[in-house]
């Protein structure tokens, strides 16, 4: 396994503000990489650096092997991003987002056929494809806006709290989804602020106030804050 | 390039599927050429008047039916007494009362008064309807005079006017115009700006932003349908008004198409301006409205002409784009008017462009 995300001291103020304060870690290619933290603890800040929506302050970040500021183009192409307002539109078919995002990251007309074709299959929206993705309940729109994001086969997919506001069950099959990415060697980067989500990361880092308190397995971070779950961690960590 | 037509195909499906845009895209332009056209015109015809005529002479009936056949006016009632004006203007049913004195007669040696007393409650057509009725009462004082061999120097000369360009004096020829300034102004600004601000307000922007798709490549696939969408507005607009109100096309309709295109040019860079500094569609439509709408209107020239304004104002006004837009369009439909009059209004037209073009760009890369 290799490196595929590392950052030095990435930082970003506004103003006299900081919201991300000097972090570095890296991830490693196929990884299920968490970052936890508050509201305003800095993690959608830190993952719209990394996917060069916003402009660092100090520091840098190489992502899929090239510096995110001084070769976006290239970082552009090989990730995937997913916002928490999930990022399809509305007024928009099924098929036609499909087909939107396949023409912009630069997919064949033949190839989007197909790629539309496995992906109705497998979300089990054939018999939903012509309709507006305004009339699909939350839930598939989470789902098709993941595939969406996975359409042009990046290395790594940014999701940021991309199950906010959907029921536990949903989120459990939306989770599925992102391991089976996992398991095709993409690698995710996920925000949350469900404690329950955190586990099923295979490392997490937790934010407070800009900065990186703590990042391990949750099984270590368990053992080292002596928890029994996620949550308890959390809640140690905060109290500080 | 697949990449782009993507894009813009997605714009048009976004145009077309939503009334609301259709409908200012469509129905406005139409209904306000109209409406400025039929409502608001400062045309007078068959205004009401009220007439006193005390003396009943000769030359007081000749002059009453010299104003009446005029067409302007319309006599709506012989008042028999000055106690009885009061009550006709109140019932609004006369605008403009003609008063004559008893012992009314036209002579040049003894000089005689006549009344106008207008309602000024409406203060523009009190003052149209005098001074038509000046201008007649000062004719039919020179005819008479002529006739009667008996006039002196100052009543011997007859003044000729001539309005050209536009001798019917249709206020539909200011209008034309003006609303294109307007509806060019509102559909490529404010639309183009609630566009881009509802992409950010639904999150859709940042997922252009990861993609591969240059920021330029953004505005221009945003942009373009609205800019082509206008123009077949502007066309829209001019056959209105040379169809149904019979405005003339004096000049190079390609110049005209020109000129439009560098107008629609600075209002998109001015609605890309206020979408990189509106969060959402409802700001946006408020800053454009009032920040472009509203000087646009007022401001211009469009309804209010520009020399009677206080110095600010006018100021303010010479940097709104539809102050250079105005002239240029009037001068190419109405006067037949080429580049080599209307150069310096273009020029201004042109930096304007660059100037709004090269900020919002900046803003747009610096604010998303």
């Amino acid at each position: 396994m290799s490196t595929i995300i590392s950052t030095d001291k990435l930082t970003k103020t506004f103003g006299a503000f900081t919201a991300v304060n000097a972090i570095s870690f890296d991830v490693m290619e196929g990884e299920i990489f968490g970052f936890l933290g508050a509201n305003g603890a800095g993690k959608t800040t830190a993952l719209k650096m990394l996917t060069g929506l916003l402009t660092p302050s100090s520091g840098s970040a190489m992502v899929a092997g090239f510096d995110v500021w001084k070769q976006p183009e290239q970082v552009k192409r090989r990730i995937g991003y997913m916002s928490q307002k999930f990022s399809l539109y509305e007024d928009l078919t099924v098929r036609e987002n499909i087909r939107l995002f396949g023409g912009i990251y630069g997919l064949s007309m033949a190839l989007i056929r197909q790629k539309t074709a496995t992906l109705l299959q497998k979300l089990e929206l054939e018999p939903e494809a012509d309709k507006l993705v305004k009339s699909l309940p939350l839930g598939w729109k989470q789902k098709l806006a993941f595939s969406v994001a996975l359409l042009h086969d990046p290395s790594i997919v940014f999701l940021d709290e991309p199950t906010s506001g959907v029921d536990p069950l949903t989120r459990r099959q939306f989770w599925e989804l992102i391991y089976e990415a996992a398991h095709e060697g993409i690698t995710l980067m996920v925000t949350t602020h469900y404690m329950e989500e955190a586990e099923y990361c295979n490392r997490l880092s937790m934010m407070v106030d800009g900065r990186i308190v703590a990042l391990d397995t949750p099984g270590a971070l368990k053992n080292q804050y002596q928890a029994r779950n996620m949550d308890e961690v959390f809640r140690r960590i905060a109290r500080g | 390039m697949n990449r782009f037509s993507a894009f813009i195909q997605k714009e048009f499906r976004h145009i077309l599927r939503d009334r609301r845009t259709l409908m200012i895209l469509f129905g406005m332009p139409v209904i306000q050429v109209l409406l400025f056209g039929y409502v608001l015109t400062n045309e007078i015809k068959n205004a009401a008047i009220a007439v006193l005529d005390p003396a009943k002479t000769e030359e007081s009936n000749a002059l009453t039916n010299k104003l009446v056949s005029s067409g302007y006016f319309q006599l709506e009632q012989n008042i028999p007494s000055e106690a009885d004006l009061e009550a006709a203007f109140k019932s609004g049913k006369v605008k403009m009362a003609v008063v004559f004195p008893a012992d009314f007669s036209v002579s040049p040696n003894k000089p005689t008064d006549i009344q106008l007393i207008g309602d000024a409650s409406d203060p523009n057509t009190a003052t149209t309807l005098i001074n038509y009725a000046n201008a007649i009462i000062a004719d039919f004082v020179q005819e008479k005079a002529l006739v009667t061999g008996s006039g002196n120097a100052i009543t011997s000369i007859r003044t000729e006017t001539r309005m050209r360009y536009n001798p019917e004096q249709k206020a539909v020829f200011n209008f034309v115009p003006g609303v294109m300034t307007l509806i060019l102004m509102l559909v490529s600004a404010m639309m183009t700006s609630i566009t881009i601000a509802r992409e950010k307000e639904l999150g859709t922007m940042e997922v252009l932003l990861v993609s591969p798709l240059k920021p330029i490549q953004i505005i221009l696939g945003k942009t373009a349908p609205y800019l082509a969408l206008t123009l077949l507005n502007a066309l829209v607009v001019v056959l209105v008004g040379i169809y149904i109100f019979g405005m003339p096309l004096q000049g190079s309709i390609l110049l005209l198409t020109a000129e439009c295109v560098l107008y629609m040019f600075v209002a998109l860079s001015l609605g890309i301006l206020i979408s990189t500094k509106a969060k959402d569609q409802m700001t946006a439509m408020f800053i454009s409205a009032l920040g472009l709408m509203m000087p646009t209107m007022l401001l211009s020239g469009f309804i209010f002409p520009r020399e009677s304004m206080p110095v600010p104002l006018q100021v303010i006004g010479s940097v709104i784009p539809a102050t250079w837009f105005n002239p240029i369009i009037k001068g190419i439909m109405i006067k037949g008017t080429g580049l080599d009059v209307l150069w310096k209004q273009t020029a201004v037209l042109g930096g304007m462009a660059l100037f709004f073009l090269a900020v919002s760009l900046r803003n747009f890369k610096d604010r998303l």
